[in-house]
C-alpha cells in the first residue's frame, strides 16, 4: 500500500520526464556551451591584449594613462646601461641626453618603433573611417533607394543585387590592387594645363583639363577603395532598412499627392535610419582594421607630418596619405626583429585600436538610440 | 460644376422619377446604369481590369453621382477595392495591374491618358484606407503634410488649415491643446478620423473610403458615419463596405458587385427594400457573403 501512495501522481498535470523532455534538457546545455565557449573565446582575446598592452598604455602614476602614448609619434627605443642603471629612452630624449651625459663606449642597442606613441596612426585611422564611411553610407543608401523604391524587380535587378553580394566576397587584397590600378594611378585630377602622356580631357566649355594622373597613395584612394569595400553591407542592410518601414506610409503620402520621391524622403527614410545606422556599425569596425586595402592606396609606414601641416591649399589634405594603426600592427610584428619592446608595442597599439572601434560604434549605437526615440513608430 | 439642382435625395424620402437610375439588363446579363439627368463626376465606361494574368473587371459601367455618398457593396474578391483604387490611380503601384478594356472619367477626362498628371489627379481624389495610417509624425504636421509637400509654408494658412480639417472631421475638440503630440497616441477612431481630416486639408473633389470602419468598434464607426453624412455636402463621397447595414444607413446610391461584375446599381432604399435582381436580394437578405 505504501508503494502505490508514492508512485500515485499527485495531480493531473504532474511534470513527467519523458524523451522529448530530456532531449530539450540536452539541446538547451549545447546551446548554453556553444555560446559560452564563443563568449570565453572573445574574452580571450580581448583579455590577452588588454592585459599586455597595458604595459604600453597605462602607468602606474599619474596621470595612469601613458599620455605620450597617445600624442607622440612612433620613435626609436635606445636601451643602454648608465653608471650601473639600465635606461631606456625614445629619440629626442636619447639625443639631449648624449649631449649632457658622456656615454663612452657604453652599449646602446636601438630598436625600431618601440618608443613614443602612435598619434599620428590614430589620427589616420580616424580620417579615414570617417571619409570612407561618409562616402559608403552616401553612395549605398542612394543604390539601396534605387533598388528597393525605384526599380522594377526584374531578373536583371536580381542579378544586380547578386553581384553586390558577390562584392563582399571579394578578398581585401584586391580589393587594394583594384584601388592601387583606379584610384592611385589612373584617377582624375583637375589642372589647367594638359599633361604629356596620360589621358587628359577638356571640360568643356571650361579652359581646365582633366587629367587621369591618379591620387597617388592619398586619403582620397584610400576612403574610395574603403567605400568600395564596406559597399555591399552598407547596401544590403540599407535595403532590409528600408523594406521594413510599412507600407502604409508610402500609400498614404502618395494618396496625399506626393512625388514617389517626395514620399521616400519625408516618410520613409527617416524611419529607415536607425536600421541603417545600426548595420553600418558593423561597417565601422571592418574599415578601420583592414589593412590590405589601405598598405596599397593610403598609407605610410612613417611619416613625419600629420596630413594638415604643411598644406598650400586647403583641399591638399584630400592627397596625402596617412600612417594607420593596423598597418603599424603590421609593420611592428612583421616588418622588423621581434623582442619584448616591439612586443609591448604591438599589443598596446591593439588595444588603443579596439578602444577606438569600440567608441566609435558605441556613439553610433547612441545615435541610433536616439533617432529611433524621435522617429518611433 | 452642378448644371441642375437636385431634389434632396434622402433614403427617407419617396423615391422621385427624377431621381432614379434605371438598370437594364443586356444580353450577358451583366447590369449597366443609364446615367441619371444630372451630371456624373466619375463615369465607368464599360471597363475590364487585370492583374497580370487575373482578370477582376469584366465590363462594369457605371456614373458616380456629384455630393452624394455611393456604396459598393458584395463579398470579399468581387472586385469593388479594386475599382474605388482605381479611380486615384493607386494601382499604378501594382506590377501588372491596369484596364484592359474601356475608360474612367472624371471631370469627363480619361484619368489613364499620358498627359494626366497623377500628382494633381490625386490631389482631387482623396482616399482613407482600411487601415488607418496616420504617419509617426505630430497630429500637425499629418494634416499639414499634403500642403507642405504641394509647396504651402505660410504658417498662419497651415494653423487655419489644421484647425478647418479638425473640425470637418469632428476632432478638433478631442485635440486642440495636443496638436504637437503625435498621431499614433490616439485611439482606433481618432487615427482614423485624423486619416479623414488630412484628406480634407487638401480639398480634394472626391473622397473614396476603402472600408474605413471596418477595424473600429461600434461607437467609433458610429461617429465615422455621422462624419460622413456631414461631409458629404462638400464632397462626392465613395465607400466600399463589407457592412450591409453601413450602407443602407450612409449611402444616396449602391452598387452590388458580385465576382467582377455590376450586379446592380441604383438608389439605395429600391436595393435594400426592393432589389430588381434575385443576387442581389439573396445578398441583402444574407443569404449568401
Amino acid at each position: 500500500m505504501n508503494a502505490n501512495v508514492a508512485t500515485a501522481p499527485a495531480h493531473v498535470f504532474e511534470k513527467r520526464r519523458t524523451v522529448a523532455r530530456t532531449r530539450e534538457a540536452r539541446a538547451v546545455w549545447l546551446f548554453r556551451a556553444v555560446t559560452y565557449s564563443v563568449l570565453f573565446c572573445g574574452l580571450f582575446v580581448f583579455g590577452t591584449i588588454f592585459v599586455r598592452g597595458s604595459a604600453a598604455v597605462f602607468q602606474t602614476s599619474f596621470p595612469f594613462i601613458n599620455v605620450g602614448f597617445f600624442t607622440e609619434a612612433p620613435e626609436s627605443l635606445h636601451v643602454f646601461e648608465f653608471d650601473g642603471a639600465a635606461m631606456q629612452m625614445g629619440d629626442r630624449e636619447f639625443r639631449e641626453f648624449r649631449e649632457t651625459h658622456n656615454l663612452g663606449t657604453t652599449r646602446v642597442e636601438s630598436y625600431v618603433y618601440s618608443a613614443g606613441g602612435i598619434f599620428p596612426n590614430i589620427i589616420g585611422t580616424l580620417l579615414l573611417v570617417a571619409g570612407s564611411m561618409t562616402i559608403a553610407l552616401g553612395l549605398g543608401v542612394a543604390a539601396a533607394i534605387y533598388l528597393s523604391e525605384y526599380s522594377a524587380q526584374s531578373r536583371f535587378i536580381q542579378s544586380i543585387r547578386l553581384s553586390i553580394l558577390n562584392l563582399a566576397g571579394v578578398p581585401s587584397v584586391v580589393f587594394g590592387l583594384f584601388g592601387f590600378g583606379l584610384f592611385v594611378l589612373f584617377a582624375p585630377v583637375i589642372g589647367s594645363e594638359p599633361v604629356a602622356n596620360v589621358l587628359s580631357l577638356r571640360m568643356w566649355p571650361l579652359s581646365l583639363y582633366l587629367n587621369f594622373t591618379g591620387w597617388n597613395v592619398s586619403l582620397i584612394a584610400g576612403w574610395f577603395t574603403l567605400a568600395f569595400m564596406v559597399l555591399p553591407v552598407v547596401i544590403t542592410a540599407s535595403e532590409e532598412a528600408l523594406r521594413s518601414v510599412p507600407k502604409g506610409f508610402r500609400e498614404g503620402s502618395l494618396a496625399l499627392g506626393a512625388t514617389k520621391w517626395q514620399s521616400i524622403r519625408t516618410n520613409v527614410l527617416p524611419y529607415a535610419l536607425p536600421g541603417i545606422l545600426t548595420s553600418s556599425i558593423l561597417g565601422i569596425a571592418r574599415v578601420a582594421g583592414e589593412t590590405a586595402p589601405i598598405m596599397f592606396t593610403a598609407a605610410y609606414v612613417v611619416r613625419d607630418k600629420l596630413p594638415w601641416e604643411g598644406l598650400e591649399h586647403w583641399y591638399d589634405i584630400l592627397f596625402q596619405g596617412v600612417m594607420a594603426l593596423p598597418y603599424h600592427i603590421y609593420v611592428v610584428s612583421s616588418k622588423i626583429p621581434q623582442n619584448e619592446y616591439t612586443e609591448r608595442v604591438q599589443y598596446g597599439t591593439a588595444f588603443v585600436f579596439l578602444a577606438i572601434v569600440a567608441l566609435v560604434a558605441l556613439s553610433s549605437v547612441l545615435l541610433r538610440n536616439k533617432l529611433r526615440g524621435a522617429y518611433r513608430w | 460644376m452642378k448644371l441642375m439642382s437636385e431634389p434632396t435625395s434622402s433614403t427617407s424620402e419617396p423615391v422621385t422619377r427624377s431621381d432614379r437610375v434605371t438598370t437594364a439588363a443586356d444580353p450577358k446579363g451583366n447590369a449597366s446604369a443609364k446615367p441619371s439627368p444630372h451630371r456624373n463626376l466619375i463615369e465607368v465606361d464599360h471597363v475590364d481590369f487585370c492583374y497580370g494574368s487575373n482578370h477582376t473587371l469584366f465590363d462594369v459601367t457605371l456614373g458616380i453621382p456629384e455630393k452624394k455618398v455611393t456604396a459598393f457593396i458584395g463579398p470579399s474578391g468581387c472586385g469593388k477595392s479594386t475599382l474605388l483604387r482605381c479611380f486615384n490611380r493607386m494601382n499604378d503601384l501594382i506590377d501588372g495591374a491596369r484596364i484592359v478594356k474601356g475608360e474612367i472619367r472624371i471631370h469627363d477626362v480619361n484619368i489613364h491618358r499620358h498627359e494626366v498628371d497623377v500628382i494633381e489627379l490625386r490631389k482631387r481624389v482623396g482616399m482613407v484606407f482600411q487601415k488607418s495610417n496616420p504617419f509617426p509624425k505630430s497630429i500637425y504636421e499629418n494634416i499639414t503634410y499634403g500642403l507642405r509637400i504641394a509647396g504651402v509654408n505660410n504658417k498662419v494658412r497651415l494653423d487655419e488649415v489644421v484647425e478647418k480639417s479638425l473640425r470637418g472631421a469632428a476632432l478638433w475638440d478631442e485635440v486642440k491643446d495636443r496638436l504637437h503630440t503625435s498621431g499614433l497616441g490616439l485611439s482606433g477612431g481618432q487615427q482614423q478620423r485624423l486619416c479623414i481630416a488630412r484628406t480634407i486639408a487638401v480639398e480634394p473633389d472626391i473622397i473614396l473610403m476603402d472600408e474605413p470602419c471596418s477595424a473600429l468598434d461600434p461607437i467609433a464607426t458610429a461617429k465615422v458615419e455621422e462624419l460622413i453624412h456631414d461631409l458629404k455636402r462638400d464632397y462626392t463621397i465613395v465607400i466600399v463596405t463589407h457592412n450591409m447595414q453601413q450602407a443602407a444607413r450612409v449611402s444616396d446610391r449602391t452598387a452590388f458587385f458580385y465576382l467582377g461584375r455590376l450586379i446592380e446599381y441604383d438608389v439605395t432604399r429600391k436595393i435594400f427594400m426592393n432589389p430588381s435582381n434575385p443576387q442581389t436580394e439573396a445578398y441583402v437578405s444574407g443569404r449568401f457573403g
